[in-house]
């Protein structure tokens, strides 16, 4: 029987960016908040010193910071008629787990959306008519306009003091950014990162390929910054250990350096952290939330009544406790029916690595960090024209190498065998000399009818509770889409003057063993309909009104762009919309 | 484990094998602790055949499959060289082993020979680039034949000099041997 502890105005599942920035903002209105996070806590200074970050045996092949599949995993096939198998060990992507969420241990890569991503439907259909989409397809609009979230990217490029070189500031193009980006209302707050010898050799490449070539908006500052919250972070040094490790340099924005350190000073926000929040609860009626129940790690059994219910795990959590709790229709597949589980998707992701003359190349691999480089956004979102090339969707491609760190960064070119003599001397002979761009194409992942979520009918949790089972594969128009992004990307590698290059696609099946980021989107879509979405366009419950579901869990889609930004900007977007409309008036801001 | 680390990564007049840079040592510490026995992986039933894109799906972990996969291996040398085990071969003799593993004509018995082996190319070389603390890249020989300067954090100074080479040697987490104070005979 849970024990029953004080009512709080608010509760948050997670405290990750969206929970923090929740928890900022809610407290800022002077509500008593509690935020509950499944994790330990994690500092900065302590939990990541430079001293200790640059182990890439420990943090990346061991995923120290990440979730331990033992505590929650999932279950995955491609195709509905196959049995779903546990992911007993992490591969296509990697859950966060603690206090910050994937902001400790991301890349920082600050891309917004394109203004026709949020209006994918309507645009595409517009311009190609409906026959030119898969039949299968089940893309829609957000409900929500570049427009109207653009001050909201605004203030979390802000808080994260993000550096970049702007493309369209206030409708007009300037040289040097990206010029396909949406008008931004400003600059950005430092200038970008200095890039690296073979990243600037990609921005020369394709200039002279007549590419309009950027530098990747990053979250590891070029210079020190003071964000708004009054917190100071320091220039990154190019350590070439972001992405799978925490920054204690105060470098890379995260939770940690731009908004717990002011947060937990605060005397109306509590935070329980190694704590599992297992249900939302709702009254008699299921229209209301109560508050939550959680389980601490002696399996006690708590319960936090809440007003007001902020659900900010990560997505696939997101879908899951609503699942667990009853709350919104599960999808149907087949029937088309139902919310929760819908429009699950991933990103479309390939690379090709360069091999260079060693004599004439040293790029000292290893100066880097998670969101350096150059890229072009020609072949991104509808920026050209789809019509001859027979699919949708786009991404970026750039020289974006996190660093060389060597288990995973000693390549060998094409032909090389596997081992002995000949491996070695290749290996000695081409570190230094290798174009190794990590995601270098980052394609959209658009949304399928039997691409989606639902509770597994065989596997259990630790608790007893069924997994959440995935049901995904590659569709022919991402195969295609990424065919197409690679060569155009190859192309301009091999401009750069590789001697060798190795291409790889995408391809189907899709395979939970080969990591392809962390961006798995969906399961709890915003939308204006409450037939195809299980939030409103402030992610607030269409079934729940006192609760709203933050996150990537919102996205109807994925665009060829990283996540966090468009993840960070709808959770001030719901912030600013909980603050100004529902407190004022507490129920459904939109009349379905 | 040796013999076996030494053709995965032969040594050579600058840097030395598997062996001697100890990833042999590298991997039975790792197969002792969390990564031989699956801490932290979901091992709950039923453990059923899947396709390769679900990923491994045995009971049994790395732990269990190296005993195995060393065992028969070294069984089938000796059935194939009149009693020899694996160690005992030539080096020619021994790459004419790992080859037929890697093609899998040369078959173990009670074990896929073609994975175990890959298995085992993979860690004996996670050995050598990982950082000396695991036992292997003894003295930084790894990152000192690829030129990797280490466990370091500051490179301002360096991201502007492009295609100038890195004049630092490696630095380990523990520090560099250079870095501790020659013994005085314990004085």
């Amino acid at each position: 029987m849970a024990r029953i502890l004080p009512k709080k105005d608010v509760v948050i599942i997670g405290l990750g960016w969206t929970g923090a920035i929740m928890a900022h903002e809610l407290t800022d209105e002077g509500l008593d908040v509690i935020a509950i996070e499944r994790g330990p806590w994690r500092d900065a200074p302590t939990d990541f010193p430079p001293s200790q970050m640059q182990d890439e045996l420990r943090y990346r092949v061991r995923h120290e910071l990440f979730l331990r599949p033992d505590q929650l995993t999932f279950t995955f096939r491609n195709k509905m008629d196959q049995t779903a198998l546990p992911i007993r060990s992490w591969g296509a992507f990697m859950p966060p787990n603690g206090v910050g969420g994937g902001g400790v241990h991301w890349n920082a890569e600050m891309w917004r959306f394109l203004p026709s991503d949020f209006v994918l439907k309507t645009h595409l259909t517009q311009r190609y008519g409906k026959a030119f989409l898969p039949e299968d397809m089940t893309i829609q609009d957000w409900g929500i306009t570049y427009d109207e979230l653009e001050p909201y990217y605004d203030r979390f490029e802000y808080l994260c003091g993000t550096s970049g070189t702007a493309g369209n500031l206030r409708g007009e193009i300037k040289e040097g950014g990206n010029p396909f980006e949406g008008p931004r209302s400003r600059d950005y707050p430092t200038k970008a990162q200095a890039q690296p010898f073979s990243q600037t050799l990609f921005g020369k490449a394709a200039r002279d390929l007549g590419y309009k070539p950027f530098p990747q908006p990053s979250g590891n500052l070029s210079t020190a910054y003071t964000n708004p919250l009054g917190l100071r972070m320091g220039p990154c040094t190019y350590c070439g250990f972001c992405e799978w490790f925490g920054c204690s340099n105060y470098s890379k924005a995260s939770p940690q350096t731009t908004i717990l350190p002011v947060l937990v000073r605060k005397s109306n926000f509590t935070a329980r952290d190694n704590s599992e929040v297992v249900k939302i609860n709702t009254d008699r009626s299921g229209k209301r939330a109560t508050g939550v129940t959680f389980i601490d790690t002696s399996g006690n059994e708590w319960e936090q009544p809440a007003d007001l219910v902020i659900l900010s795990a990560f997505s696939v959590f997101n879908a899951q406790l609503m699942l667990h709790s009853g709350i919104g229709q599960p999808y149907d597949p087949v029937s088309g029916k139902g919310t929760i589980g819908r429009n699950f998707t991933h990103q479309t992701i390939s690379s090709v690595n360069g091999f260079f003359d060693s004599k004439k190349y040293n790029f000292n691999p290893f100066i880097a960090s998670g969101s350096i480089g150059m890229c072009i956004d020609e072949f991104n979102g509808d920026n050209f024209d789809h019509g001859p090339h027979g699919f949708v969707g786009g991404g970026y491609v750039g020289q974006v190498q996190t660093g060389a760190r060597p288990i995973e960064s000693t390549l060998t070119p094409p032909g090389t065998p596997k081992w002995g003599t000949a491996w070695k001397n290749a290996v000695r002979d081409n570190y230094l000399s290798t174009v190794k761009p990590g995601t270098g194409v980052h394609g959209s992942f658009y949304a399928y009818r039997d691409i989606y979520l639902d509770l597994d009918p065989l596997y259990k949790d630790r608790l007893g509770r069924p997994l959440m089972r995935m049901t995904i594969d590659m569709k022919e128009n991402e195969v295609k889409q990424n065919r197409f992004l690679t060569d155009k990307f190859a192309e301009v590698i091999q401009a750069m003057g590789a001697n060798q290059i190795a291409k790889s696609y995408r391809t189907a099946p899709y395979d939970m063993t080969t990591y392809q980021t962390t961006h798995v989107n969906g399961g709890v879509i915003m939308g204006e309909d409450p037939t195809t979405s299980a939030v409103n366009r402030y992610l607030q419950s269409w079934d729940v009104p006192n609760l709203f579901v933050l996150g990537a869990s919102a996205f109807p889609q994925n665009a060829g762009y990283n996540p966090t930004l468009t993840v960070g900007a709808l959770a001030f977007w719901t912030a600013d919309a909980i603050r100004n409309k529902y407190l004022k008036s507490p129920g459904s801001l939109v009349n379905a | 484990m040796e013999a076996l680390a030494d053709r995965i990564i032969p040594p050579d007049p600058q840097t030395p094998g598997g062996k001697d840079s100890g990833s042999a040592v590298f991997v039975d510490r790792q197969l002792a602790g969390a990564y031989g026995a699956q801490e932290g992986l979901y091992l709950r039933p039923p453990f059923l055949a899947g396709t390769k894109n679900q990923g491994h799906q045995s009971e049994a972990g790395p732990r269990e499959e190296y005993q195995k996969g060393l065992a028969a291996l070294d069984r089938a040398c000796q059935a194939k060289y009149a009693g020899k085990h694996f160690a005992d071969l030539s080096d020619g003799e021994k790459d004419d082993v790992l080859h037929g593993l890697e093609s899998g004509a040369f078959k173990l018995d009670g074990t896929d020979g073609k994975a175990f082996f890959e298995q085992a190319i993979k860690d004996v070389q996670m050995g050598f680039f990982a950082d000396p603390i695991y036992g292997g890249n003894r003295d930084m020989v790894a990152w000192k034949m690829i030129g990797y300067p280490g466990a370091r954090y500051n490179y301002l100074d360096w991201v502007n000099r492009h295609n100038e080479k890195f004049p630092l040697p490696p630095v380990s987490m523990t520090g560099r041997a250079e870095w501790t104070p020659a013994s005085t005979g314990g004085k």
